[in-house]
C-alpha cells in the first residue's frame, strides 16, 4: 500500500510522544537552569590551583616550575616566579594567569604537573559582560582549597592525598636519617649543616 | 573470510537508468539571443552559511533550470593549520588537537594518531587498553552513524524528528564518554601505549545497559524511515557511485562499501585486536544514497555485536605501556603511518620523526575530504535538492575536511 511506510513511521512517532510521558528513557530533557545535571566525577572544564591550609597566598602547592606553561598546547598559562631580594626564584608563583578563553580543557597541565598543584575544575557558568578581563583568571581566582578538590573529584583526591602523605613521610624519614648520624657524633667541622633545598 | 551481508538492496529493483554519473552532463539550453533569463544557466553559490552544508562548506553550482550541470566544491573556511601546528608541538600536545579534526569522533581520531605514534616509537599496547580502545571506538561509530542518518533525513526535510531521536541516543553515549574521559566531545582520552585512565565505577554496567537497549532504538529508527515512501523516492537511484570510480577516487568507509567494494580496515589491517571479534561487513549493491544510509544502519548492528563481545571479554590488567611517558617523549628517527577504520572511512596519520620532541612532518589523511572529492561526479544531472541529499550521504565534518 502506498503510504504504508509513512503511517508506520507516524506510529513510531506517536509511540515516542506518548512514551515520553511515562518512560524516562524517552524523555531525557533537562530543564536547565531550573534543573541541572549531576556531573560525573571525571568531568573537567578549566584548571584551578590547589592550596593546602587556609591561606591561598601561602598554601599554594604550585612551585612555579613552569612545566605546565611549557606543555600547554594552546599556550594559555603564564607564570612568573616570585623572587627574593637577591633575585633568586622562590618556589612560589608571583603571577599565575590562565586565559580560559584560550584554554581548551585538554587536561595536559594536570597530567604533567609533578606536584599535584593544578587540577581540573567543573564550573561552567563563566559568562560575563567583559570579553577579556573576566576570562583571564589570575592567581587569586584560580586558588581553591583542597577540600574543594576533594568535593568535586572524591576518589581521585583520595589517591592524591595518600600519595602526597607518603611523599611527605618519606621526606621526613630522610630528614631523620640525615640528622641521626650527626647526633651520633662526627659533627662536621666548621660549617653548620645547610639543607639543600629550603621550603618556604 | 569476510562474511557478506547484502541486505540493503535485497529484493529491490535496480533504479531506472539515469544520467551516467561518469559522463559530463551535456548542456541543452543555449544562452538566448534576446538576453532572456529563461534559457540561461544560473550560477548559485550555495554556502558556506547554509544549513545543509554541514558546516562551512560552499558549493559553486551551475544550474540549468534545477539541474546541476557543474559543481565546484570550495572548502578551507575552517582551515586552522592543524598539520603545521602539530609540527611545532610535542607529540602529546597535538593529541587534544586531533579531537578537533572530526569533532563527532574524537575517540577514533585519538586512536589513529596514537597508533601512528606507537608504530613510530615501538610502544606495545596492553591487552586491556586494546579492548578499551575497541569499546570507545565502536561507541563512537554508533553515535556517528546514528547522527549521520539523522542529518541526512534532516536534509531531506524530515525536520527534527529522526535527528532528535538520534541525538537522544547520542546523548547517552556522550554521557559515557564524559564519565570516562571528562569531556563529552573533546575526549583527549588515549595516550601513546594505552589509555589515560581506567573505567570508573559503574561505567561498564552503564555501557552494557546501553548496548542492550540500543537495538530497540535501531528497530524504531528503521520502522520510522527505511520504509517511508518519501525517503525511498528521494534516496533510491540518487547519486550512484560506481565501484570503479569509488576505487579510483580512493573512497573509503561506508561510502565505498555501499558501492559493493568489500574493504574494511578492521578486516584488512586487523589493527588493535579486531581479529578476535566476529562481525560482518555489510555491502551495498547500487551505491546510491539509500545504500549509503542503510550501510550506516547495518554497521550499527554489527558494531553492537562487537561491543557486546568486547564488554563481555574485557580482561584485567594494566592500561598503559610502562615505557610510555608524558614528558620528554622523543621517538627515534623514522617514519610511520597509522590508519584505522574511522566511522567516516580510512583515517590515517603519517609522521616523520627526526628524533626531536616534535614531529618533523605530520600529515593527516582525512576520510571526509577524500570522500568529498567526487561530489561533482555524483551530483551531475541531478536536481539541486538531490545535491543536498548526496552531500548529506557522503558524511563530512568540516573540521576534518579543512583541518
Amino acid at each position: 500500500m502506498l503510504g504504508g511506510g509513512i503511517i508506520k513511521g507516524l506510529i513510531e512517532t506517536a509511540r515516542n510522544f506518548l512514551g515520553s510521558y511515562h518512560d524516562p528513557a524517552r524523555f531525557v530533557t533537562v530543564q536547565y537552569p531550573e534543573q541541572s545535571r549531576v556531573h560525573p566525577e571525571n568531568n573537567r572544564n578549566f584548571p584551578f590551583l590547589v592550596f593546602d591550609g587556609d591561606d591561598p597566598a601561602k598554601g599554594l602547592r604550585c612551585v612555579a616550575c613552569k612545566i605546565c606553561e611549557k606543555e600547554c598546547p594552546p599556550q594559555c598559562i603564564y607564570i612568573v616566579p616570585e623572587r627574593d631580594e637577591r633575585g633568586r626564584p622562590r618556589k612560589h608563583p608571583a603571577i599565575f594567569d590562565i586565559d580560559v578563553s584560550v584554554c581548551m580543557s585538554c587536561q595536559i597541565c594536570v597530567e604533567v604537573c609533578p606536584f599535584d598543584a593544578i587540577k581540573m575544575d567543573q564550573v561552567f557558568e563563566l559568562s560575563g559582560p567583559d570579553r577579556f578581563g573576566r576570562l583571564l583568571l589570575h592567581k587569586q581566582d584560580l586558588a581553591k582549597p583542597n577540600d574543594y578538590y576533594r568535593a568535586i573529584h572524591p576518589s581521585e583526591a583520595v589517591a592524591v592525598d595518600a600519595q602526597l602523605a607518603a611523599e611527605r613521610a618519606l621526606l621526613e624519614a630522610k630528614a631523620k636519617t640525615n640528622v641521626a648520624p650527626k647526633a651520633g657524633g662526627m659533627p662536621p667541622a666548621g660549617t653548620p649543616a645547610q639543607p639543600k633545598y629550603s621550603i618556604t | 573470510m569476510v562474511d557478506f551481508a547484502r541486505q540493503p538492496s535485497a529484493g529491490r529493483p535496480f533504479p531506472p537508468a539515469g544520467p551516467n554519473p561518469n559522463e559530463r552532463y551535456r548542456i541543452v539550453s543555449q544562452p538566448s539571443e534576446n538576453g532572456g533569463l529563461q534559457n540561461d544557466l544560473l550560477e548559485v553559490s550555495m554556502g558556506p552559511q547554509h544549513p545543509s552544508t554541514h558546516g562551512v562548506f560552499r558549493m559553486d553550482l551551475v544550474l540549468d533550470g534545477e539541474t546541476v550541470v557543474k559543481l565546484k566544491p570550495v572548502f578551507g573556511y575552517l582551515h586552522r593549520n592543524h598539520e603545521k601546528l602539530a609540527e611545532n608541538m610535542t607529540y602529546l600536545g597535538s593529541m587534544p588537537y586531533t579531537d578537533r579534526l572530526d569533532y563527532f569522533c574524537s575517540m577514533t581520531n585519538n586512536w589513529a594518531y596514537a597508533l601512528a605514534v606507537e608504530k613510530l616509537a615501538g610502544l606495545q599496547v596492553p591487552e586491556r587498553a586494546e579492548y578499551i580502545r575497541i569499546i570507545v571506538g565502536e561507541l563512537t561509530r554508533l553515535q556517528n552513524h546514528a547522527c549521520l542518518v539523522g542529518f541526512l533525513l534532516q536534509d531531506l526535510g524530515a525536520m527534527g524528528t529522526p535527528l532528535m531521536y538520534a541525538f537522544r541516543e547520542r546523548e547517552k553515549i556522550l554521557d559515557l564518554f564524559e564519565a570516562l574521559s571528562g569531556s563529552r566531545m573533546m575526549c583527549n582520552y588515549l595516550r601513546f601505549g594505552g589509555c589515560r585512565i581506567d573505567f570508573p565505577e559503574g561505567w561498564l554496567e552503564q555501557a552494557k545497559k546501553l548496548v542492550a537497549e540500543f537495538p530497540r532504538f535501531l528497530d524504531e529508527f528503521e520502522a520510522l524511515v527505511t520504509g517511508n515512501e518519501i525517503v525511498l523516492a528521494r534516496l533510491q537511484g540518487i547519486g550512484v557511485l560506481s565501484p570503479e570510480l569509488a576505487i579510483n577516487a580512493s573512497i573509503t568507509g561506508p561510502m565505498l562499501r555501499a558501492s559493493g567494494v568489500d574493504y574494511d580496515l578492521r578486516k584488512v589491517d586487523r589493527y588493535g585486536l579486531y581479529d578476535r571479534f566476529a562481525f560482518r561487513v555489510p555491502l551495498g549493491d547500487h551505491g546510491d544514497c539509500y545504500d549509503r544510509m542503510m550501510m550506516r544502519i547495518l554497521e550499527m548492528r554489527e558494531t553492537l555485536t562487537i561491543l557486546d563481545a568486547a564488554l563481555r571479554d574485557l580482561p584485567e590488567g594494566p592500561i598503559l605501556d610502562p615505557k610510555s611517558k608524558l614528558r620528554g617523549f622523543k621517538p627515534k628517527p623514522g617514519e610511520a603511518y597509522g590508519r584505522i577504520e574511522a566511522p567516516k572511512g580510512e583515517l590515517g596519520f603519517y609522521l616523520i620523526s627526526d628524533g626531536s620532541a616534535n614531529p618533523f612532518r605530520y600529515r593527516v589523511r582525512p576520510p571526509s575530504l577524500i570522500n568529498l572529492t567526487i561530489l561533482e561526479d555524483l551530483c551531475l544531472g541531478h536536481k539541486v535538492a538531490d545535491a543536498v541529499v548526496i552531500l548529506g550521504s557522503v558524511d563530512i565534518v568540516l573540521g576534518e575536511v579543512d583541518r
